[in-house]
Parts: structure tokens; sequence; C-alpha cells
């Protein structure tokens, strides 16, 4: 069976796989990373989205092996080491942008990379825009959206 | 500590753990030696069984064992139960045709499981499945829930003639018949409720997991109420007792309903983990959920309102068929009976109403409880209903709303449809909305919506519905197989923090937190100090769950009883202590205080003493401070309110986009704010989707088109604007925290307002009414076969 070498949260792992192990497979079942989830399995929710090479990705649609030679970020690695959280996940808090939680880290995933390729700031519309790749059944993203917005200043300034 | 009791809207509790990925859901968990089941389903809707060949599939790499029907009706494993029977109008019990777990002779929908495969990981049991050979012979079906009673059609169970499982009724037709006689106007609307799938975001999982050692049973599952399961599988199904069966819900991502039910993966592995003697772990994949999960909804309804010329309603008369789907699911009975047709009234003084309801067996997934269950359908139908009469009528759809209400002095209100009221104050939910919405400026924003070429339109829907589930006798009466109280068990530790276990479950409503406030403000303890413990039968006494909006009113209800026992047990060792009568002690923010002296203990000084105790008053109560309670509700909680729909529609796509939504509720008692109107956005995301976006479509070969959430179109957030969410209470009088409950209101009041706004945008076309979802290729064709008869003219 084919191995695949990725780097996941600062960590360097080899891992063998069967050539058809999903990324979210690997992270999941092989490193015991089980806050990344499944919701769908046609690239619907992306409650699966970690960052590859700092791009959020869905990783119930792509390949362990497609990861090979890639740093991969989960929302594991996201707050600091003394637990500090990050500026999205303190913003979601603040904003009750979550509910059961199981939508959760795709959508803070996704939120960050959304914040980080928009350095000019985006309106209402287009964080809901953004979020077309991203479902969450609970909150009606009211929330979800508020927080965002709350989190774009915090991020930018850093 | 800031201000963290009733009211406050503190942060949850359980957020960091969700936020970093440290949530721990059922599919989260893997115990050691774990095999993986995967289900060969039957990919049509009918047919029989002719022969089950397993050879190729139990040679394949890692295949541990394959069981089919058979094999556990050699064990007499019995059928998946229902929870609730229904009498037909003559008395007699409704029809309720076995459940097999695996299907045995027959499948009777697309998804019902013919067999589990075990292997040691789930891509070969995956891979297996598929070399399993199935021989059937295939018989004609019915998806369509009008279809079902029609003459010659084809037949679900043999021995339920005509698909027919109940014709149930309420309300003297008489009465309701002389009504109509006299009336000025005579309303009619036929109506459908679309099927819905809950689509919670974490699809069902289960885990079974056999003790050799012990002969214990443990169930992980997503579970809205693990004590039923526990209950329904264990007495029902494989006859486990009680000592021997643990059913764990961990943290389960949504639920909405379609996590009550007890399902035949939770059986399978539970009873296939003792055969392998290994753990066995099914996940379901996003298509397996959508022919598997119970769907919601699904009601063709014909309503009729007499109406006095003034406008004043005198008489409402129903018919609806139900579709239960293939099987009768766990609650699905109750959900167009007596959840839907006792919520006829709404919160209008119609003096008599009649209601029929024939539920009927079709070839598709079993439907029972979604978000409201009945109440939605109920309310959907009364208010597109009263705005069909201000159409018909000419009367202002706002003043025959105020017209009939149900004034704010005339509680408790009995409703000729057996509910009893407790409160209400309809008049003062509809005045703030209207202003909230700015109502009145409405005519000049649709002025401007039309000089940029849009439709714009306005919908009201004011509701009421029937939560804090349920005086266990009533039910009782009324068919139910169970009691619905609730139990809560609060644990004062030796140093004065405090756990909670909870028979509710929180998969999404933020109990970790609510609850513990209730701790905060009774007992006076930080809400750092306050654990609150759920989803565990070995942990907690015992208790009925969580859906129709109970937690707070009656698990709340539960540890207010709880916590009134620590507190009258500390006020008799604080009398001891402190050397006083027990008349004399109070005690309020965490103290015990002789009455009229500076002498007081805290809350800690008195838990010490009940662990260590030294000074005890031991001849008289026993050590320990650790208290239990069931609270079983007097009458359901009436939560209700008015939702007002703003929407713009584009005449050339027919694509509606929401503007404002504004909700103003009667929640009863808030604990915490934030999370109330959190629920409340929620309920409303899902009202809209219904309205515009969802629905469950089967093909007349019984096959579910909307099978994926590719087809199948879940509310997205450029679907949906930023709510103006607002609670005006008025106190639930019979329970003591006044909590009413409020995980439903947004999914039961706000369709009606969205498709009551949409008829508005279109009224210029003669639009009268709509079936949901209001799609934009629906709306482009009425907007263009309106435009063609407007240019005829």
């Amino acid at each position: 069976m084919p191995q695949v070498t990725l780097t996941v949260n600062g960590k360097q792992h080899t891992v063998t796989v069967e050539a058809r192990t999903l990324l979210v497979e690997l992270l999941r079942e092989k490193l015991g990373l089980t806050g990344t989830h499944v919701g769908c399995d046609t690239s619907q929710c992306g409650a699966c989205v970690v960052h590859v090479d700092g791009i959020a990705a869905k990783t119930c649609t792509m390949l362990a092996l497609q990861a090979d030679g890639t740093s991969v970020a989960t929302i594991e690695g996201l707050a600091a080491a003394d637990g500090t959280l990050h500026p999205m996940q303190e913003m979601f808090r603040e904003h009750h942008a979550l509910q059961c939680g199981f939508c959760t880290p795709g959508m803070v995933m996704s939120a960050i990379d959304l914040v980080n390729s928009h350095p000019e700031g985006m309106t209402e519309r287009e964080i809901r825009e953004g979020l077309e790749g991203n479902l969450c059944r609970c909150t009606g993203y009211h929330n979800i959206v508020k927080a965002i917005a709350a989190a774009q200043p915090l991020m930018h300034a850093k | 500590m800031g201000f963290e009791g009733i009211g406050a809207s503190v942060r949850r509790k359980e957020d960091v753990r969700f936020l970093s990925g440290r949530g721990n859901y059922t599919d989260d968990i893997n115990r050691p030696g774990q095999l993986y089941a995967v289900m060969r389903r039957a990919d049509r809707p009918h047919a029989t069984i002719d022969a089950i060949d397993t050879t190729a599939a139990s040679k394949a790499p890692g295949v541990v064992a394959i069981f089919t029907g058979a094999d556990m009706a050699k064990e007499e494993i019995g059928g998946l139960p229902c929870g609730w029977q229904i009498h037909n109008k003559d008395g007699s019990p409704m029809a309720e045709p076995p459940h097999p777990v695996l299907a045995v002779g027959k499948v009777r929908h697309v998804g019902d499981p013919v067999a589990v495969v075990i292997a040691e990981t789930k891509q070969q049991a995956r891979d297996a499945a598929e070399l399993i050979a199935i021989a059937y012979t295939d018989l004609p079906s019915v998806s369509s829930t009008t279809d079902a009673l029609a003459p010659g059609a084809p037949e679900v169970h043999d021995g339920v003639a005509g698909n027919l499982c109940y014709d149930w009724h309420i309300g003297d037709k008489a009465v309701v018949d002389a009504a109509f006689a006299g009336a000025a106007h005579v309303v009619r609307l036929d109506l459908v409720n679309n099927r819905l799938v809950p689509n919670a975001m974490e699809p069902r999982a289960a885990i079974g997991d056999y003790d050799t050692s012990s002969g214990d049973y443990t169930l992980y599952t997503t579970s809205q109420n693990p004590h039923v399961i526990r209950l329904l599988m264990g007495a029902f199904v494989l006859h486990i007792p009680e000592n021997k069966l643990r059913v764990v819900a961990p943290d389960v991502g949504g639920g909405f309903g379609s996590k009550i039910y007890h399902y035949a993966e939770e059986a399978i592995v539970t009873w296939a983990s003792a055969k392998v003697r290994r753990p066995v772990k099914w996940t379901a994949d996003r298509t397996e959920s959508f022919m598997s999960d119970a769907h919601g909804r699904d009601h063709v309804s014909t309503a009729e309102m007499a109406v006095d010329k003034e406008g004043k309603f005198l008489g409402l008369r129903i018919t609806t068929l139900a579709n239960m789907g293939a099987y009768l699911s766990t609650f699905a009975p109750c959900v167009p009976t007596y959840l839907y047709a006792t919520l006829l009234a709404g919160v209008y003084t119609t003096p008599v109403i009649y209601c029929n309801v024939k539920a009927v067996f079709t070839n598709t997934v079993p439907v029972d409880a979604y978000r409201g269950a009945g109440r939605p359908e109920a309310t959907f139908l009364l208010e597109r209903l009263v705005d069909c009469i201000a159409h018909d009528t000419g009367l202002d759809r706002v003043e025959i709303r105020r017209k009939n209400f149900i004034p704010a002095d005339a509680f408790p209100y009995q409703t000729p449809v057996a509910l009893a009221y407790d409160s209400g104050d309809y008049q003062t939910t509809l005045r703030v909305a209207l202003k909230n919405a700015d109502w009145d400026g409405f005519e000049a924003r649709r002025a401007a919506a039309k000089s940029r070429g849009k439709l714009r339109g306005i919908g009201i829907s004011t509701y009421l519905e029937a939560c804090g589930i349920a005086p266990s006798a009533v039910v009782g009466s009324l068919g139910a197989r169970a009691g619905l109280y609730e139990v809560a068990n609060i644990r004062v530790h030796p140093t004065g923090s405090v756990t909670v276990f909870t028979g509710t479950h929180s998969h999404g409503q933020g109990h970790e937190t609510t609850l513990a406030q209730l701790v905060c403000d009774q007992l006076g303890v930080p809400l750092s100090q306050v654990d609150v413990v759920h989803g565990d039968t070995a942990k907690i006494p015992f208790g009925m769950g969580t859906y129709g909006s109970r937690s707070l009113a009656v698990g709340g209800s539960a540890m207010v009883k709880a916590m009134d026992k620590i507190i009258a047990k500390g006020k008799k060792i604080a009398a001891h202590l402190m050397e006083a009568a027990v008349e004399d002690i109070e005690f309020a923010d965490n103290t015990f205080k002789v009455a009229g002296t500076d002498k007081t203990k805290s809350l800690t000084d008195i838990s010490l003493a009940a662990y260590v105790p030294h000074n005890y008053p031991i001849d008289e109560i026993e050590p320990g401070l650790d208290e239990t309670a069931f609270y079983d509700p007097k009458n359901f909680t009436f939560p209700g309110g008015c939702h007002i729909a703003e929407v713009e529609i584009d005449p050339e796509t027919g694509v509606t986009e929401v503007i404002n939504f504004t909700a103003v509720d009667d929640v009863g008692r808030v604990v915490n704010p934030m999370i109330v109107e959190g629920q409340i956005q929620g309920g409303v995301a899902q009202g809209i989707g219904q309205a515009l976006l969802e629905s469950a479509i089967y093909d007349k070969q019984g096959q579910l088109l909307s099978g994926s959430m590719m087809d199948y179109t879940m509310p997205r957030a450029d679907n949906l604007p930023n709510f103006n969410v607002s609670t005006e209470n008025t106190m639930c009088t019979h329970n003591p925290l006044g909590s009413k409950g409020c995980g439903e209101d947004g999914a039961i009041g706000s369709p009606p307002a969205i498709m009551n706004a949409v008829i508005d945008a279109l009224r210029e076309y003669g639009v009268r009414h709509i079936d949901m979802p209001a799609t934009g290729p629906k709306l482009w064709s009425i907007i263009q076969a309106g435009q063609t008869k407007m240019a005829a003219e």
C-alpha cells in the first residue's frame, strides 16, 4: 500500500493508506483528529473543510495521496498552545454562531480562509455568498455572519 | 462573577469544546477491536425477496459476518415498536403492521435494510455489501399520499386493506355542519404540506459494544433520548433487561426530531456485537440518511371556514390525508392527530371545529415528527386559510386576525379541540411585530420595488403551538405508550460545586449552559462550578429526552423541584449547625441565614457538613446532599406569536428573496436570551427552507429523486436574511419556571408568513394560493401565465 507524508498542525506524519483513502479518513481514522467531520458525501456541506497549504479544502473529496507533501491545518491546531482561541473561534463563541457544533469546525476553517482572502474586508452580502460551500442546519447563519464580520478587523489587525 | 442566573445571555459552556474540535460525537468514538457495519438496502420501493446469496460477499476480504432478516427472525428478535396507538372513529385500533429490523419477505421502500455486512474496515464492508446477490420480484408500488387510498392502489402491507392506517376524527361534525349552514361566507382551501428531510448535519451513527465478560451491552447512538431507546430496544426488540443495557448519546450534531426514534441500525449493531463478540460501528453516509431517517410533514388537506358577515369565524371543517410512509415510526401516529388537529383553534375563538384525518401507508421512508411536528401543518393550514378569507371577503388580513383573537383576559381558555390554553397575549405580539416590521410603511416599499422591476410582498402569521410535552395521564388517555415526565438529579458535592444529571438531551440547544443557569439562580452557585451531564443511561436516573420544546419547561421544572429538596434538607442541616429552628432558616444567594440575625452558613458549609457529618443531625436526616425529582407537567405549554415576512420576487427568474423577517414570540420565562434568539433564528431558517426551497420528491416508480444534498435544497447563508427576532412574554401559569419553550416556534410560525408574502407579491396576477416550496421555476411559470392572461385581457 502507498505511503503519504504530510505535515498536520505542524507535525510531520508518514502514513500507509489504501490508494482510495480520503484525506478526511486519514485525519479522523489514522491520526485521530476527529474535529474534522463528514456531513455529506457530495461536497455540499463543508463540515470537512481544513486548510491544505493555507487554502480551504473539502477533505471528503480529496484523496489522502493528493495531500502528499502538503501542510494541513485542522480545527485542532487553531488555538494557541496556551489555549487562547483564534479570533474566529472567539467571535463564534461571542456571537453564539454555533449550536450543535457539528458544522462548526468546517465553518470556522472556511471563514478564516474567506477573511484571509479578502484583506479589503467583506460586506454582509459578500460574507453570505462566501459561505456557499458550508451548510448549517441549526443557526440560520444569522450569528455566523455576525461572527465573521466581527472577526474580520481582529484578523486583519494582526 | 457577573450575573449568570435566569435572564443572563451568558456565553455557552459547551462552545470551547466544539470550537476546538474536541466535541465527542458518536462517529468520533472508537472501541478496541471495533468492526464496521454497512447495510445493504433495497434499491426498489416494493418487491418480494426471493433469495439472498451471500456466498461471494462472505468470502470477500475482511468480512467477519453477514446477517439477514431471516437470521434475526430465528432468534425471535422483535420488530421496531410504535410508541403511540391511535383509535379509529369506530373505536377500533389503528392498523399496526410489523416493522422487521431487517426486511423479511418483502422490501417496502427504497432504503429498507435487507442485510448487514460486518468487516474489519468500513471499505471492506462496503465492498462486500455490493457482492450480496438479492433476487427480487418487483411489486407495484405507491408513493403519493393521495394515491394511497385510491381504489386498486397497490397495498403496502398484507392485511392492511386500502393502505389505511387509521381514520380518526375530533369534534362534532353535525354541530360544525350546522354552523356552515347559516354562514355568510364559506371559504375553502385545498393545500399540501410538503414532505421534508430533516437533515441534521451529523448523520446518524451507532456503535454496539458487547462486554464478553459481564454480558453487558453498551450502545453509543445519535439519539435525542437515550432512555427511550433503552426502553424500546431492550424491552421490545432485543429483550435485554435495563440493568444489562447502557445507552449513551454523546454529543449529537442536531436532531430536529429525526433522532427521537428507535431505528433498525441501533438494534442491528447491538445484537451483532454479541454475535461477533466485538464492537460494531455503523455510520450513515448522507444518501443513507435521506433513505432511512424519518421524513417530516407530507399532508394533503382540504379546509373550510364558515365566516359571518363581519368576519367572525363560525366553524372550521377539515379533512387531512397524512402519509406514514412504509412503516410506523416511533411517534408517527400522534403527529397528524394530537399534535395537529388539537392545534386547529390556533389563536382564534372559532367555536366549533371538526377534523378528520386519514393516515396512509405508502412505499416511502417512514414519516414522523420533524421540528414542530403537526403544529407547523396546523399553522400553515390556518394562516393560509385566514389569508384566503381576507382575499375572498375583501376584509383586511390584520383586522380579521384581530377580530378573531382569543382576548388576553380570556385565559384559561378551553378550545373546542381538547386543549386548554393557560396564557397568552396575541394582540401584543401582533402589535409589536407590526411595529418592528414597519407594516404601515410597506406600500411605499412595494412601490419602490416596483420601480426597480421587483414584485414585493408582505405576509403575516399569528400562531400558537403546544409544547412542554406532556402530562402523562393525558397523553396516556390519547394513546401514548409512555409517560412524558422528566427527571433531574442535583448533586451538591462536598465542597459546594454541583453536577446536574438531566434526562433531557442537548443536541444544539445549549443545555449545559441554560440548565446550569437555573442552578446559579436557585442555589447561587457560580456557573463555572456547575456541570450538566446528559445522554448516558448509566449516569442519569431516568429521562424521556428532548423534543416538543420540553427541556426547560419539563426538565427545568424537575430541576427546580430537586433543588427545592436540596434547600429543604440544607435548612435542616443549617438549623442544626446554627442551633436554630428549621422554620427560622432562610436561604438566598448561596447562604443559609437565621432570620433576623447575622448568623449564616454558606451552601459549601452545609454540603461539607452533609458529607463529613461529624456535627450532624444524624438521627433525623441522612448524610449527603443529592436529590432527585420527577416532574410531570400539569398541562402543555402554549408559546405563540406573530411572524412577518417581506419578500421580493424577480419576475425574470421567479426567485424570491426574503428581505426582512420579523418574529415576535411569547416563549414564557427566558433563561438565556442569546440562546432563545438563536433557537428562533434557526427555526425560522428551517421554516423558510420549507416555504421556498425544500421538498422530498418521489417519482411514480417510488425512487426518491431528492436523495442527496445535491438534489434537496438546504437553505444556505445567501438564501436567508438577517432576522429581527424578539420576545413579548406571558408566563406559563402551571410550571415553576413560567417557561413555555422556544425550540420549534421558528419553524411553526414562519412558513405561512413567507407564503402569505409570496402570494401578496403576486396578487396582481390573481394568485390566491401556492403550495410550498415556492421555487423559482414554479413562481416564474405563475408570473408568465399571469402576464400572458393580463396581456390577453
